[in-house]
């Protein structure tokens, strides 16, 4: 079952031609790719972000949660995002998947970590 | 028996020699590793003098690096850092000859936290040597919070741009380095343009016998640049240095004693007081290690550090809290 959340359900509305977006995306299996906001998420576990590239659609949320024992970071290259505080074990950041493009973003106390969100329309 | 301690000696003078040496090629990059277990610093200067070299006299200088504190830090590898800090300062305080200053290579905090602050000064408090020099680690200047390690440790320094700084001491050239800010995507630890134009002028009238001590938090050399274990620009700085008859490098953030000599040049990591790190590739990550409760403390320790007049390179000795 395909569980709109509400700001999919304003989309349908005015597009007009969600429905056969979503069905399509039914028919294609990739009936989670619907519920944005649980499975937009990257791990950082071992000094690494995890799905590196993570591809979303504008409007929709990420969250990055760390499971490491060291605290990181999340900071857009381009500034295209607010950056994050530290983030210590267990905690999270969530952005609002603004333009379409590629957001490509890095650890700024672990620079070696490298990530990257493609933002759909 | 407590034998296996390092002592780095340039000199071949006969300074105590039972020390374990224990050295290894790191398959494909050429690097000479030195592994630290060690002993007290108390009894390996003890055992030095007993060797028949005098402890240091009013024109010799001792002093102690201390590294990598994460006060605040409360995993697995070490729920109780505060304590082991504490065991380091009780070390120090048990030397037969008390260092002249300590320089603190950074990592003071795991969080930056102000509360983190008060708990290391307020300890540190307990320590009879009173000078210390410090310089930043990634760690301690979270969240902007540089402003607040400034006020706080570089504050009877006379700080140069993001807090670099030169002083004198018995005839070496100590210079305190920042490399942990502004870094870039993808890179590794960065000293940046206006630091190394400040270094270049800062050594530039000083005579080529004059001993330099480098010390900074991220190490100068390439340890092992996929963990980003290295400094983008420090080829460039160690230029400025060349032609010195000796350069000893201190630097902290590995977790682990490490050393390289390059030319007239001694590179040497020390231990943190926190918790130890794996050696370089040998796991997924350079995060926090987990070892044995009664392990820990033979992994965790500080730096003594000797120049003796007359004679150009220092005497590097690492020895653990066990």
């Amino acid at each position: 079952m395909i569980t709109l959340t509400p700001k999919n359900k304003m989309s349908a509305l005015l597009c007009g031609i969600a429905f056969l977006n979503l069905s399509l995306f039914a028919l294609g299996g990739e009936m989670k790719s619907a519920d944005s906001t649980k499975q937009n998420r990257i791990e950082i576990k071992d000094f690494a972000f995890n799905p590196q590239t993570l591809t979303v659609k504008s409007g929709e949320k990420v969250t990055w949660i760390n499971r490491d024992d060291e605290p990181h970071t999340i900071v857009s290259v381009e500034k295209q995002f607010k950056k994050s505080t530290a983030l210590d074990t267990d905690q999270e950041f969530t952005i609002t998947a603004g333009a379409p493009g590629t957001y490509t973003y890095f650890c700024s106390v672990h620079p070696k970590m490298t990530g990257a969100i493609v933002v759909q329309k | 028996m407590p034998d296996d301690y390092i002592i780095h000696d340039h000199e071949h003078d006969g300074i105590d020699r039972r020390g374990f040496l224990h050295c290894m090629a790191w398959a494909g990059t050429g690097l000479l590793w030195t592994i630290s277990g060690g002993v007290l610093a108390s009894r390996t200067l003890a055992e030095i003098a007993k060797a028949g070299d005098s402890l240091p006299s009013a024109t010799d200088l001792s002093f102690l690096q201390i590294s990598d504190s994460h006060i605040g830090f409360s995993k697995e590898a070490n729920k109780d850092v505060t304590e082991t800090f504490k065991i380091a300062l009780d070390r120090i305080n048990a030397m037969p000859t008390p260092p002249s200053f300590l320089i603190h290579t950074g990592d003071i905090s795991q969080l930056s936290k102000p509360e983190e602050f008060d708990t290391f000064d307020e300890v540190l408090k307990s320590c009879r040597t009173k000078d210390v020099s410090y310089v930043p680690g990634e760690h301690d200047v979270l969240d902007g919070s540089r402003k607040l390690y400034r006020e706080r440790y570089l504050k009877n320094v006379e700080g140069k741009g993001a807090g670099w700084y030169s002083f004198n001491k018995n005839g070496v050239h100590f210079i305190g380095l920042v490399n942990v800010l502004n870094l870039q995507a993808g890179g590794l630890g960065q000293l940046g343009d206006e630091q190394l134009e400040w270094l270049e002028a800062d050594v530039k009238d000083l005579g080529s016998s004059t001993p330099i001590v480098v010390f900074a938090h991220i190490p100068l050399w390439a340890v092992y640049p996929q963990w980003g274990w290295g400094t983008s620009d420090s080829e460039r700085a160690l230029g400025y240095l060349k032609r010195f008859g000796s350069v000893t490098v201190l630097n902290g953030h590995i977790h682990q004693v490490l050393q390289k000599v390059e030319g007239n040049v001694t590179f040497h990591t020390a231990m943190s007081t926190a918790f130890p790190q794996p050696a370089p590739g040998t796991a997924p990550s350079p995060g926090p290690m987990k070892v044995p409760a009664e392990k820990l403390r033979s992994m965790l320790g500080l730096t003594s550090v000797q120049y003796k007049q007359g004679k150009s390179a220092l005497a590097v000795v690492d020895s653990n809290l066990s």
